[in-house]
C-alpha cells in the first residue's frame, strides 16, 4: 500500500449540532473547532454522552450539522447550504459495537466495499479480501460468520473492511470498548502496525486515557455536553511503538496531564446525569 | 496411561458428534435424565384421563365424545365404522384440499406482505400512506369478513382463500416491517460508508436483516392462515378438514370429528415446522451465531 | 467561510435551545397528515369502485369490490341503526361473552404457566400434552364442545377460554423463563426465600409477557366469539352478539349492515386491546422508557 502523506487532512470548524428530540433541543455540539493534519493520529477524549460520537457522525456523513463547516483535503464535506456530508468511501468508519455483518462470511465483508462500489468483479474483490484478512493474521477464520468468532477478531476484520477501500480517513468510534484489556492490547499494536503501513490519518474516539496516548498523535480533550475542544496535548512519543512505552516517564507525564483535564469535565458529566446520545 | 484409565473414566471424546450422529448423541443423554420418561407419563397420563372420562367410566355428558380406543380403532381400521380412516380416499382428500387452499393463502400473503413490509420498513414514505390504512383494517377480526367474503367471490374456493390470505398478510407484513425496524442503524451506515446504493442496502442489509423477523411472522402467519381456513370451510366450505369437522357434526357422526381435530393440530403443527426449517437453511449465520450462545 | 468566529464564543451559533408547542408538533407531524390523507383517498377510492356500476351501469362493475356498499351507504346504515337498543344489546353480549372467556383464560393460564415454568418435573409432565392440543385450532372445537356442554352459552364460553389460554400460558411460560438469571441469583445473594423469587423476581419478570399474550389472546377471544355467534347461531338463545348481527344482516341481504357490523367489531376489538396496553403501561412504568 502506498504511503500517502499528502491525504486527509481533516478541517473541523466552529461546528455546532443541535438535535430537536420531543420538540426539546439539546446541545451535543458547540462551536467545535479542531484541525487534524494528514496521516495524523487525533485521539478524542470525554466523558462519556459528551458529543463525541455526534462530531464523528458528521464527519462521517450520518447526521446534518446546525453550524459550522466541516473540510477534508480542503473540499468542504458539509458547511453552509450543505448541512449534511454525503456518505463516502474515502471516509470509513468503524463502529463502536461493530458493524459487520452478521449474514455475511468475514471474507464476504471485506469484499463488500470494493464489490459495490464496482471497483472490482465479485472474485477478485474476495481474493483480495482474503490476502489482506491474511496479512492482518485472520486468515483462519475467512469463511466464519462474525457471530461465530472473537471480538478481537471481528473488529480486526472491521478495519480490514475499512482500509481494502483505500480511506483518507479512519474514523473509529470507541472500538475497542468493551474488550478486556488483554485482548485491547493485542488490538492497539494490531492497529499501530496498520498505520505505520497506511499512514492513514485517523480520527478515533475514546474514553481510555492510555489508549488516547499510547496511539495518538494529539490528544484532544474535549468538554461535557456541549461538546467543545478543552485541551490539546501533543504526545512526543516516537513510532514505532510498544508495549513498553507505557511504563516510560513521559507516557506517565502525559497521563497526568490529560487526567486532569478529563477529571474535571468527567464529574460535571456525571453530575449532569445525562442519558448518552446516541 | 493405563493406570489413570483404571482409576479413573477418561472421557474420549476425540471428535464432536455432528449431523446424525449428534442427533443420537443428544437422544442418548437425555435418556439419562427423567425428562423423557415423565413426558411419556405425562401423554400417558392424558389419554388415560381421556379414555377414563369418555370410554371406562362414561361420565354424563363425556360419553358423548368419543374416547381414544374408538378414535384409534376407526383410524386405522380398514372398514371404519363411522366413515373416516386412514385407508379412506375421503381421508387424504380432505386433507388435499385444506391443504392446497393454505398453501395458495400462504403464498400470496408472503408474496405480497413481505414485500410490503420491506417497503413500508424501509421507506418512510411508504410507511407513511400505508401503514395507517393497514392498522385501521387490522382491528376487524377475520371472521367478520366472512359474509362479505362469501358475497364478494364466487364459488366455494375464493372465499376461503381470502379469509386466510388476509389473515396472514397482516401478520406478515407487520412483522416483516418490524424485522426491519430490528436492524441496527449501525448497519445502515456501515453500507452507506461502504458506498452502497439504495438497491445495494436493500438487498444486501434490508432483506438479510428483517429476515429473522420475518420467519418468526412467517411461522405465526401460517398459524392463523389455518385459523380463519378452519372457520371459513366450517361456514362456507366444501371439503377440507374445517368442513369435515363441521359435517360429521351435523350427521352425528363424532368420531371423525375428533379425527378431523386431530389431523388439524398434525397438519398445522408439521407446516410450522416446515416453516421453521427453511429459516433456519436460509439463515446459517443467524442459527450458527445462536448456537454458539448456547440457544 | 464567511462566519468563521472565534472558538468558543456562543455568538457563532445562530440557534438556541427552544421548546415546541404541543399545536406546533401537531402541526408539524409530516406522518400524521400523510396518514389521514392515505385514508381519505382510501375511502374515496372505495366509494368510486362502490359506485363504479350505478355510475357506468352494470356491464363495468368491477368484480367483487362492486359489491361492497359505499362508505356513505355504510355511515347512513349505521346512523340509521345506533339508536336501536338490539345493536347495543349486540355489543353487550358480544362484550360479556369475550370478557369473561378471557377473564377465565387468564385466571387459569398465568397460574398454569408459572407452574410450567418454575417446576421442571411439572413441565415434563404437563407440557407435552399441551403442546399436542395446542396446534389444533380454536375453531375446530365448535362442534365438539356443542355436543359436550348442554347450552350454547356455555360452549361459547368454552371455545373462548381455550383460545385465550393457549396463547396466554405460551407468553407466561416463555416470559418466566427468559427472566435474566442474574436478577435471580443477586436476589438470592441478598437473602431472598423462595416465595421472595417468586413474587418479587419472577411475577414482576414475566408481566410484559403477561401482558402481550394477553393483547394477543384478547385479539384471538374476538375472533373465537364471533365466529362461535355466527356459527352456532347465538340468536336463537340469549342475546346475539355483534357475530350473529352480522350474520343476520348477511341472511338478511343487508350489505351496509354487515360493513356496519364489521367496523363495530373492530372498534370493539381496538377498545379492549387499548384497554390492556394502558393498563399494561399503567402497571409497568420501568417499560414507559422504550
Amino acid at each position: 500500500m502506498t504511503a500517502q502523506k499528502n491525504r486527509g487532512a481533516l478541517s473541523i470548524r466552529n461546528v455546532t449540532k443541535i438535535y430537536d428530540p420531543e420538540g426539546v433541543n439539546v446541545m451535543a455540539v458547540d462551536n467545535c473547532s479542531m484541525e487534524i493534519a494528514a496521516g495524523e493520529v487525533c485521539m478524542i477524549v470525554g466523558p462519556s454522552g459528551c458529543g463525541k460520537t455526534t462530531l464523528l457522525n458528521a464527519i462521517a456523513g450520518f447526521h446534518s450539522i446546525t453550524h459550522g463547516e466541516i473540510l477534508l483535503d480542503g473540499e468542504m464535506l458539509c458547511g453552509p447550504g450543505k448541512p449534511k456530508a454525503d456518505m463516502g468511501a474515502e471516509r470509513m468508519v468503524v463502529f463502536q459495537h461493530g458493524a459487520l455483518f452478521p449474514w455475511k462470511t468475514l471474507a464476504e465483508n471485506v469484499a463488500y466495499g470494493p464489490i459495490v462500489q464496482g471497483v472490482l468483479p465479485k472474485k477478485q474483490a474476495l481474493e483480495k479480501a482474503r490476502e489482506m484478512l491474511a496479512e492482518a493474521g485472520i486468515g483462519n477464520v475467512l469463511d466464519k460468520y462474525p457471530g461465530e468468532v472473537s471480538s478481537g477478531m471481528s473488529r480486526r476484520a472491521e478495519i480490514v473492511r475499512a482500509l481494502i477501500n483505500d480511506p483518507k480517513v479512519l474514523l473509529l468510534d470507541e472500538p475497542y470498548r468493551a474488550m478486556d484489556a488483554l485482548t485491547k492490547s493485542i488490538m492497539h499494536e494490531s492497529l499501530l502496525e496498520t498505520y505505520d503501513r497506511t499512514k492513514v490519518t485517523i480520527f478515533f474516539i475514546t474514553h481510555d486515557l492510555e489508549e488516547a496516548i499510547f496511539l495518538g498523535d494529539k490528544v484532544h480533550v474535549v468538554t461535557t455536553r456541549p461538546c467543545q475542544l478543552k485541551k490539546t496535548v501533543e504526545v512526543n512519543i516516537p513510532r514505532p511503538r510498544s508495549y513498553e512505552t507505557q511504563s516510560s516517564e513521559e507516557f506517565r507525564i502525559l497521563m497526568e496531564e490529560v487526567n486532569e483535564a478529563v477529571h474535571e469535565e468527567a464529574i460535571k458529566a456525571f453530575q449532569a446525569g445525562e442519558r448518552e446520545l446516541a | 496411561m493405563s493406570q489413570t484409565a483404571a482409576t479413573t473414566t477418561v472421557p474420549k471424546l476425540t471428535k464432536a458428534p455432528t449431523g446424525l450422529a449428534l442427533f443420537f448423541y443428544r437422544i442418548g443423554k437425555s435418556f439419562q435424565t427423567p425428562t423423557p420418561y415423565l413426558t411419556i407419563f405425562g401423554v400417558a397420563l392424558w389419554l388415560f384421563t381421556w379414555w377414563l372420562l369418555c370410554e371406562g367410566l362414561k361420565v354424563d355428558r363425556f360419553d358423548k365424545i368419543p374416547g381414544p380406543v374408538a378414535v384409534s380403532k376407526d383410524l386405522f381400521s380398514f372398514t371404519p365404522f363411522q366413515g373416516i380412516s386412514i385407508f379412506t380416499e375421503e381421508f387424504y382428500n380432505h386433507i388435499m384440499v385444506s391443504c392446497r387452499r393454505i398453501a395458495i393463502a400462504f403464498a400470496i400473503a408472503t408474496g405480497v406482505g413481505v414485500p410490503l413490509g420491506l417497503f413500508m420498513g424501509w421507506s418512510r414514505r411508504i410507511r407513511d400512506y400505508a401503514f395507517p390504512i393497514l392498522e385501521t383494517l387490522r382491528p376487524i377480526p377475520i371472521l367478520a369478513w366472512v359474509p362479505l367474503s362469501i358475497l364478494m367471490f364466487p364459488g366455494f374456493e375464493a372465499p376461503v382463500i381470502f379469509l386466510a390470505t388476509l389473515a396472514s398478510l397482516f401478520v406478515t407484513a407487520l412483522n416483516t416491517m418490524l424485522g426491519v425496524d430490528s436492524i441496527d442503524e449501525e448497519y445502515f451506515r456501515a453500507a452507506g460508508c461502504l458506498g452502497s446504493s439504495n438497491w445495494d442496502i436493500f438487498k444486501n442489509v434490508v432483506v438479510p436483516g428483517a429476515l429473522p423477523f420475518v420467519f418468526t411472522g412467517l411461522q405465526i402467519s401460517i398459524g392463523v392462515a389455518w385459523f380463519s381456513l378452519v372457520a371459513a370451510e366450517m361456514v362456507s366450505g366444501d371439503h377440507g378438514l374445517g368442513y369435515l369437522i363441521v359435517d360429521s357434526y351435523m350427521n352425528n357422526v363424532t368420531v371423525p370429528m375428533v379425527i378431523g381435530m386431530i389431523t388439524l393440530g398434525f397438519i398445522g403443527w408439521f407446516t410450522s415446522i416446515l416453516v421453521r426449517m427453511l429459516g433456519n437453511w436460509l439463515m446459517q449465520w443467524h442459527v450458527k451465531a445462536l448456537a454458539l450462545q448456547g440457544r | 467561510m464567511t462566519d468563521i468566529a472565534q472558538p468558543s464564543t456562543h455568538a457563532a451559533a445562530p440557534v438556541t435551545p427552544r421548546r415546541r408547542s404541543a399545536l406546533q408538533k401537531l402541526v408539524q407531524n409530516q406522518s400524521l397528515w400523510r396518514g389521514i390523507l392515505a385514508i381519505i383517498v382510501f375511502l374515496i377510492l372505495w366509494e368510486i369502485g362502490a359506485r363504479w356500476d350505478e355510475w357506468f351501469g352494470r356491464e363495468w362493475m368491477i368484480p367483487g369490490v362492486g359489491l361492497i356498499p359505499p362508505p356513505t351507504d355504510v355511515a347512513a346504515a349505521w346512523v340509521e341503526v345506533l339508536p336501536k337498543p338490539g345493536y347495543w344489546e349486540s355489543w353487550y353480549s358480544s362484550f360479556k361473552r369475550v370478557l369473561s372467556g378471557f377473564l377465565m383464560a387468564m385466571l387459569l393460564g398465568i397460574p398454569f404457566g408459572l407452574m410450567l415454568a418454575v417446576n421442571k418435573y411439572f413441565r415434563d409432565v404437563f407440557f407435552p400434552p399441551f403442546e399436542i392440543l395446542r396446534p389444533i385450532p380454536p375453531l375446530a372445537w365448535v362442534p365438539a364442545s356443542l355436543i359436550f356442554w348442554p347450552t350454547n352459552e356455555m360452549s361459547i364460553a368454552f371455545i373462548t377460554f381455550l383460545g385465550a389460554f393457549f396463547t396466554i400460558v405460551i407468553n407466561v411460560l416463555g416470559g418466566a423463563r427468559n427472566i435474566d438469571v442474574r436478577y435471580l441469583r443477586a436476589a438470592q445473594s441478598m437473602g431472598a426465600s423462595q416465595w421472595d423469587l417468586f413474587s418479587k423476581i419472577i411475577l414482576p419478570g414475566t408481566l410484559p409477557s403477561i401482558f402481550t399474550g394477553a393483547a394477543v389472546g384478547m385479539g384471538i377471544t374476538w375472533e373465537v366469539v364471533l365466529a362461535a355467534e355466527m356459527i352456532s347461531g347465538g340468536g336463537t338463545q340469549g342475546g346475539g352478539g355483534l357475530g350473529f348481527f352480522i350474520w343476520n344482516s348477511y341472511m338478511g341481504g343487508s350489505l351496509e349492515q354487515i360493513v356496519v357490523g364489521m367496523i363495530s367489531v373492530g372498534i370493539a376489538g381496538y377498545l379492549c386491546s387499548t384497554a390492556i396496553r394502558m393498563i399494561g403501561d399503567w402497571y409497568m412504568p420501568w417499560k414507559r422508557l422504550h
